[in-house]
């Protein structure tokens, strides 16, 4: 399926829950509402017509001048491995999802696809989304008693950690680009 | 002729303590295995036989830090990684010697400004005896390195060394 049938098709089914199409540009997405994300989830993994099984990248935006935190999920269609036919993708996808930056919290789709476990928590650890209803929320390649969530665009960086000094360039905060 | 010559039995020899206890670790320095990222890969090409560490007589590998002489800090220090590094090193048996081996051990290198996560410098966890700069730094600078912390290692002496017990504080490592 095209994107913009895929796009359609989520219209036509979840309506109001999908807040945004855009088609323009190499990597098509719908933004979904957090609170239906499950669902619609659930559709895109299930539905005969779509069988997106196979989540490619979860990957986290920090939206700083929109005070917003985004997570955008790559879905990708590949045929079972049974199959003689090569593994191609016959159709592809993405979906953001949109949430506050003061309290991001974001449904979790660990059970729809496995992918999203670790994903998630490394999307929880850099960025500070909150993914309800994680089986295992923690963070994945910081140290758990790190401060703070490294890839946010205010991060401040550590003078510090367990006596060894850390430092920037010109002793800023944080690096200046 | 000096005045000792043709005075000894044949079979005798005659050296320093000194010199034969500083001969024997010059030529028995056992490395730990421990490669960190990208700089193990030449650490490696080190280890085998076109620049065969073993001429030196550092090419032992050891998996476990007991058995080791010699830490080569291959590849970036994260501070989570940092706290392990200073287990390995205080299980190592004295006399220890540190290598900093690229240019993230030596200061953090290209992690030094964007670097959330990166030590700058290794020598902020454990004391380093040798730097050797590079992106990762060829063998033949690691052989470099080898051969300067062998003549480090020839210069010590068991003797009462004043310099060195009045820095004694200043010298121990930081607390992780």
């Amino acid at each position: 399926m095209t994107p913009e049938e895929i796009s359609n098709l989520l219209r036509r089914t979840f309506g109001d829950a999908i807040e945004e199409v855009v088609l323009a540009g190499a990597h098509p997405y719908v933004v979904v509402q957090a609170d239906r994300w499950p669902e619609v989830a659930q559709f895109l993994r299930r539905d005969r017509r779509l069988k997106f099984n196979l989540l490619r990248c979860i990957s986290s935006l920090d939206l700083l001048p929109d005070d917003k935190l985004a997570a955008v999920y790559d879905l990708c269609a590949v045929p079972e491995a049974t199959d003689d036919k090569p593994l191609v993708c016959p159709h592809e996808f993405a979906v953001r999802v949109v949430t506050n930056r003061g309290n991001p919290h974001i449904p979790s789709v660990a059970d729809v696809w496995e992918t999203a476990n670790w994903h998630e928590r490394e999307a929880y650890d850099l960025m500070g989304i909150v993914f309800d209803n994680h089986p295992d929320l923690r963070r994945i390649l910081c140290p758990d008693d790190w401060q703070g969530h490294p890839l946010r665009k205010d991060y401040v960086f550590p003078k510090e950690y367990h006596g060894i000094p850390g430092t920037t360039e010109h002793e800023l905060p944080s690096p200046r680009h | 002729m000096s005045w000792i010559d043709n005075r000894i039995e044949d079979g005798v020899i005659i050296t320093s303590l000194d010199w034969a206890i500083n001969w024997a670790r010059t030529s028995s320095l056992w490395p730990v295995t421990f490669g960190l990222a990208c700089c193990a890969i030449e650490m490696m090409a080190t280890g085998a036989s076109r620049f065969d560490i073993d001429r030196f007589g550092a090419g032992a590998f050891r998996p476990t830090p007991r058995q080791a002489d010699l830490m080569i800090v291959a590849g970036t220090v994260t501070y989570k990684m940092a706290s392990r590094l200073k287990r390995l090193y205080n299980q190592m048996p004295d006399p220890k010697y540190v290598m900093a081996m690229g240019a993230c051990t030596v200061g953090g290198g290209p992690y030094f400004k964007h670097g959330y996560h990166v030590v700058k410098g290794v020598d902020l966890v454990v004391p380093v005896d040798v730097y050797i700069p590079g992106c990762p730094p060829r063998p033949e600078s690691l052989l470099e390195g080898l051969m300067r912390l062998q003549d480090k290692i020839r210069h010590q002496t068991r003797a009462k060394d004043k310099v060195a017990l009045a820095n004694r504080d200043k010298l121990a490592p930081l607390t992780v």
